[in-house]
């Protein structure tokens, strides 16, 4: 009895060592970071896993990673007294799960105690991380969300910047092209609309129908269907005795997919062929067996744009794969500003999100980068794939834009070209 | 009309074709495989390396990749299955626990999916060649998986019904008990059957990679709508399941072509729920 009281009493005194040992290491870690710090950390959750794993690893995770590694590599990140800190990054995986990813940003705040926070991906995902952010004062650089409201969203979070734009900007820059097209008379004022039933598809398709009918457009064809569809067969039919000159689908990867190899398979090939996410892939050629020449979709780059080029074969190198024609170039550029935010102003929260909000920035986008109304403007709405490439695109052409060129002008259709080759049809005197 | 009826036989091939394999390892090694789907996925993957890494024909690809599905599947059934029929006292404990343990059996694939190949999307174009049938044009590799559903099915449904072997399995299915008092080695057939659908899981998905976008998260589709069709068409029947996919196929098409695309999910599940209170047991299933 006496024995188990003692050894009671001694394991109660080596708790308690061990408790005043472990606050005093616990102390003294806080006074030198007090003093001065060695590294800056960065946390990030993102999609490793789960439905939005294919877009986050395709447009996030490896431009943070290249952003990461380029600037390490140059020995850290630069402060406004000159010295240099290596970044350390935290990251998390939100397994496509909302509650997941807000959990992460609230243990990145409160008990990792980043320094700078990275958005994840996705419109909702963004939307559901705003208030946490702005709560523990974290500038949100939402680089993969498009949302209309984001002048609303600056209002309720002033620290919060939007990166993508929104449905009607990408839609409204389409419509203006149809609508030169119309015209020009190479398009009738017929459309073929489909849309998936999830997120994108039905804020796009939400935005599309009144600007196509603003323009005096008819939707001929308009229906939506389940994420889970994988055969188009029949809305590729009912699609093509529709008449329209224009197809547009506002579709997630797989959706886009399958429709390009079904429209190969149906010879469906209208003058303006739109699609959804995954058009602007790199890969996305090469899923398509090479017919993708003429088709469009959102994003889209200068291909003259030296920086740009750059920034594409760097990321080629480091990641290994091309990065994709939409998104990928606005993240990076995103990153860019925080990193000569931070060189600037240091990584106080609140002087690193003014420095964002009203400053200028040198950026894979061009050498006078800015934000207006704490929001990305400067964004190539309508892209088309031009010999190899998916460039930037606008009715007449000009300026960072190519002139668009519609699939099968007269005489030169480059998908009886491909047919013709492959022996499928024979030019003749009738059909040529 | 007749083209919906060409597309919906050709979109119902897949689903037959997904299905017979999860038919014939729930009907009769009595294993409700939660995994199957991964293991379509894992197939798509390797397919999908052999031929963009090594350039090896998805049709040849079938021929390494069957084999392997059944060595592997083989290979599952001794280690992780046979301890389970061993111990279950009766089919309801065993069908409890292979659902259990098949569940672990998903996670544990697509977590070594994951960090073998990422989440990304992945596809690439082969036999997407236009192929007219009935003057209704369908893209071959299609037009592949409903032949390959129907060949396989009916090869299947002879062994079954017309040779000793399939005697023995058919046994093994009907009365598990009873069946060893005949001679039967009942832990072979269960392993053989196990194992014969690893070999289908692993051709759908050779055939699937030639025209569906994959992740490796995606195997819990492919079995939710396996499941379906082998509830709808009996389970353990393989012409219910050949049956059961054809006509999930033609109810999809017909209600996108005339109803609303954005229904076809809706029609499945209204045929599902119909079908099952009129007869319970699937189209060709027993009482």
């Amino acid at each position: 009895m006496k024995n188990s009281l003692l050894e009671a009493v001694c394991a109660t005194r080596r708790l308690t060592t061990c408790a005043l040992a472990a606050l005093a290491l616990a102390s003294s870690v806080h006074g030198v970071a007090a003093q001065e710090r060695d590294k800056v950390t960065i946390g990030y959750a993102v999609s490793k896993s789960g439905p939005n794993a294919g877009g986050a690893g395709m447009t996030v995770t490896p431009n943070y990673e290249l952003w990461v590694q380029e600037v390490n590599a140059a020995g850290g990140l630069k402060m406004p007294d000159g010295s240099q800190l290596p970044i350390e990054v935290i990251a998390y995986d939100d397994r496509s799960s909302a509650e997941e990813v807000v959990r992460a940003v609230e243990r990145l705040a409160t008990q990792d105690k980043v320094d700078i926070i990275l958005p994840p991906w996705g419109t909702g995902f963004n939307l559901a991380v705003a208030p946490l952010m702005a709560k523990f004062g974290y500038p949100h650089l939402a680089g993969a969300a498009v949302t209309d409201k984001a002048s609303d969203f600056v209002k309720r979070w002033d620290t919060s910047f939007w990166f993508m734009g929104g449905s009607a900007d990408y839609v409204s820059a389409f419509t203006d092209i149809l609508v030169a097209e119309r015209a020009a008379g190479r398009i009738n004022d017929k459309i073929a609309m489909i849309s998936v039933a999830d997120g994108f598809g039905i804020d796009l398709v939400k935005a599309a129908r009144p600007s196509f009918e603003a323009a005096g457009f008819d939707v001929t064809y308009d229906k939506s269907f389940p994420p889970q569809t994988s055969d188009f067969a029949t809305i590729l039919n009912e699609a093509q005795s529709s008449e329209a000159d224009t197809f547009v689908a506002f579709t997630y990867p797989p959706h886009t997919f399958a429709l390009t190899k079904q429209a190969k398979v149906a010879s469906f090939s209208p003058p303006v062929f739109y699609l959804g996410v995954g058009a602007a892939f790199p890969v996305y050629p090469k899923i398509a067996d090479g017919s993708v020449e003429g088709i469009m979709s959102l994003g889209g780059v200068d291909p003259n744009n030296a920086l740009n080029n750059a920034y594409r074969a760097k990321h080629q190198e480091v990641v290994g794969r091309g990065a994709d024609y939409w998104g990928s170039v606005l993240i990076y550029a995103s990153l860019q500003m925080l990193e000569q935010t931070v060189a600037r102003v240091g990584l106080d929260k609140a002087a690193v999100a003014a420095e964002l909000s009203s400053g200028t920035f040198s950026t894979v986008l061009g050498a006078e980068t800015r934000l207006e109304n704490n929001q990305l403007r400067a964004i190539n709405w309508v892209g088309q794939w031009q010999d190899g490439t998916f460039v930037a695109v606008s009715a007449e052409g000009g300026g960072n834009k190519m002139q668009v060129k519609l699939r099968n002008p007269a005489g030169n259709n480059p998908t009886n070209l491909t047919r013709y080759l492959s022996g499928q049809i024979v030019f003749g005197p009738d059909n040529s | 009309m007749l083209e919906h009826v060409v597309n919906g036989l050709v979109l119902g091939g897949t689903y037959s074709l997904v299905a017979m394999g999860l038919t014939i390892q729930y009907g009769i090694a009595r294993i409700m495989n939660l995994g199957f789907g991964d293991m379509i996925i894992a197939a798509c993957l390797a397919t999908y390396v052999l031929f963009t890494t090594l350039s090896i024909n998805p049709i040849i690809a079938l021929l390494i990749l069957a084999p392997a599905g059944y060595a592997v599947n083989n290979l599952i059934y001794r280690v992780l299955m046979k301890p389970l029929v061993a111990r279950a006292p009766d089919e309801g404990a065993l069908e409890v626990d292979s659902i259990l343990v098949t569940f672990g059996l998903l996670f544990v694939i697509q977590g070594l999916l994951l960090a073998l190949f990422g989440g990304g999307y992945t596809s690439y174009s082969f036999l997407n060649t236009p192929v007219s049938v009935l003057g209704t044009v369908v893209a071959g590799n299609r037009l592949l998986a409903l032949v390959l559903s129907l060949v396989i099915g009916g090869a299947l449904v002879i062994i079954l019904f017309r040779t000793r072997w399939g005697m023995i399995l058919r046994a093994v299915a009907l009365a598990p008990k009873s069946a060893p008092l005949f001679g039967i080695d009942t832990d072979r057939a269960a392993r053989t059957a196990f194992a014969i659908g690893g070999a289908m899981a692993a051709t759908g998905g050779v055939v699937i990679s030639m025209f569906q976008t994959f992740t490796a998260t995606a195997g819990v589709v492919f079995t939710m709508k396996a499941l379906i069709v082998v509830i709808l068409g009996g389970k353990g029947s393989v012409p219910g399941a050949i049956v059961a996919g054809l006509l999930l196929g033609l109810v999809e098409t017909f209600v996108a072509a005339y109803v609303d695309p954005g229904l076809t999910l809706a029609a499945v599940y209204t045929v599902f729920l119909v079908l099952l209170l009129v007869r319970p047991n699937g189209l060709f299933g027993k009482a």
